[in-house]
């Protein structure tokens, strides 16, 4: 996407444009300083801001609303691996940390390029109780029980962007980075999965791919995996079709789809950490 | 190639150029082989008019929007598909018995995606692709494992990059039930390859974001792996 492209672009239509977006030019020049924490593919979202101001015009309710939606999840996510980075002696050892460190800067990069579309629309930071209540009480002293709650986090956060996926076909910018998001909880999914695995226990078979339902382990998350052993695909029975030396498995069928979440659902399983 | 069909490419490019449609989507020819390098030209608004183009009509045609998305989405199936089958089939030397598990069960996820569009699509299917893996050495962890990996990186950014194309609710929602489990093979074959490598920066951005490819680059990318010839003529990309 080429900023200058668009620009031109709208110049054919509205030869006012450079004055209506700011009579100093300064609109344009702020987008290049931004810096390296929003580089160029943060630029078409940093637009919607800017088409604001010139024309008065707002992005849709309805995509503010799905941006504010995933923004919450980012804000628990990001927060809870910084507690958990911050946790002495709670991750044990430096590859684990690597790991989780990857997965944390994510976070936070989604937190910031959310907060950067919204800008004014964003919403705060809500106060988050990791223990959920109770249910996970030790999840910052053990773990087992901080890896557990990351599955279910990372496995939310993937049904939570697919569902809401179809409320952003009008924006295909918006729609596109949503998907880059979305593909990066999935990554961040898989590469748990293979770190619950590796610590045995309860975990010892886990795939990095979700087999029927809650396939975790922790019957507290049951709720996240509503549905998600689901086999069949637009009508389509998935276990009636062929694989090799027979019909394709369940466990096939469940595992190669990942199902989404509605946002009620997710809200539902989030607020279990929300306090205020 | 002749010289006025040379001469009507350049004739198309200088029409492309001048034109205000850079934000339309366009659909693109595509003269796709095992050895031969791709040309995708784009052709705004591409339609039965700009059919005299010799070599327009050749080879398996994906037809046109949702269709031709789905199409696309099948033949990458395919590849995946024959690729985790072969793999399957003749393992690599030194494979564990938690690498096959986890390779066999990539290869049934492919299948089942294969199956999925083939039954989706049911008579507007395009046929079964013929591929060439003469590139890869399947008695090689490194050559399996490198190939898987660039599959499904690949495939990931394919499905991110064909969302914006999809027209129908439904089939986006289908799209997104695919791509996240084509990231979670990719992060796993990365993990094989070298812990801790599941969403290196090599395909994740400083936003946190997740590359996404046209399906005009998707189908250079995959070219070399696909021996039949593709027309891609109406397929959206961008």
């Amino acid at each position: 996407m080429n900023l200058f492209e668009i620009i031109k672009n709208i110049e054919q239509v509205d030869a006012e444009i450079h004055e209506r977006l700011n009579p100093r030019r300064a609109a344009i020049k702020a987008l290049s300083s931004f810096g390296a924490k929003v580089t160029l593919a943060a630029i078409p979202l940093a637009m919607g801001g800017l088409f604001k101001k010139a024309y008065g015009q707002t992005i849709p309710q309805k995509i503010i609303d799905v941006l504010n939606f995933a923004l919450t999840l980012e804000y628990l996510e990001a927060e809870f691996y910084t507690k958990g980075l911050a946790a002495g002696g709670l991750i044990p050892n430096a590859t684990a940390q690597g790991a989780i460190t990857v997965i944390k800067e994510h976070e936070d990069q989604h937190v910031a390029f959310l907060k950067t579309a919204l800008g004014s629309a964003a919403v705060g930071k809500p106060t988050f109780d990791f223990t959920a209540g109770g249910a996970f009480s030790d999840v910052f002293t053990n773990y087992d029980t901080f890896l557990a709650v990351a599955n279910a986090f990372e496995d939310t956060g993937v049904r939570a962007y697919k569902g809401q996926a179809g409320e952003l076909m009008e924006n295909d910018d918006i729609l596109r980075y949503a998907l880059n998001i979305h593909s990066v909880e999935a990554r961040h999914a898989s590469h748990i999965r293979q770190m619950r695995r590796a610590r045995g226990g309860a975990a010892a078979n886990l795939k990095p791919w979700i087999t029927g339902a809650n396939d975790t382990g922790v019957g507290a998350v049951d709720h996240v995996y509503a549905g998600e052993d689901n086999k069949v695909q637009a009508g389509a029975d998935i276990t009636s079709l062929n694989g090799i030396g027979g019909k394709l498995s369940v466990n096939a069928a469940t595992e190669a789809f990942d199902e989404a979440l509605s946002k009620e659902a997710v809200l539902q399983i989030a607020g279990l950490f929300i306090v205020n | 190639m002749n010289d006025q069909y040379l001469k009507e490419k350049e004739d198309l490019y200088s029409t492309e150029n001048s034109t205000t449609t850079a934000l339309k989507r366009r659909s693109f020819l595509k003269y796709a082989g095992a050895s031969m390098a791709v040309t995708a030209l784009a052709v705004a608004g591409c339609s039965k008019d700009d059919n005299d183009f010799p070599g327009m009509d050749e080879g398996v045609y994906l037809g046109k929007g949702d269709i031709a998305i789905l199409n696309y989405a099948y033949a990458l199936e395919q590849l995946e598909a024959a690729f985790y089958t072969k793999v399957a089939e003749t393992p690599y030397s030194g494979i564990s018995e938690l690498e096959k598990a986890l390779l066999t069960d990539i290869r049934d996820h492919e299948i089942a995606h294969r199956e999925f569009f083939k039954a989706a699509l049911q008579t507007s299917a395009i046929p079964n692709l013929e591929v060439d893996f003469s590139s890869i050495n399947f008695g090689s962890r490194d050559s399996v494992l490198a190939t898987a990996k660039a599959f499904e990186d690949l495939g990931v950014s394919a499905y991110n990059g064909a969302g914006q194309l999809i027209e129908k609710g439904e089939y986006l929602l289908l799209a997104g039930k695919i791509v996240s489990v084509e990231a979670r093979h990719a992060a796993l074959v990365r993990d094989l390859i070298q812990n801790g490598s599941f969403a290196g920066s090599d395909v994740i951005d400083m936003n946190g974001l997740e590359k996404s490819l046209s399906p005009s680059k998707v189908l250079t990318a995959a070219a070399p792996f696909i021996k039949t010839k593709i027309n891609a003529r109406d397929l959206p990309t961008y």
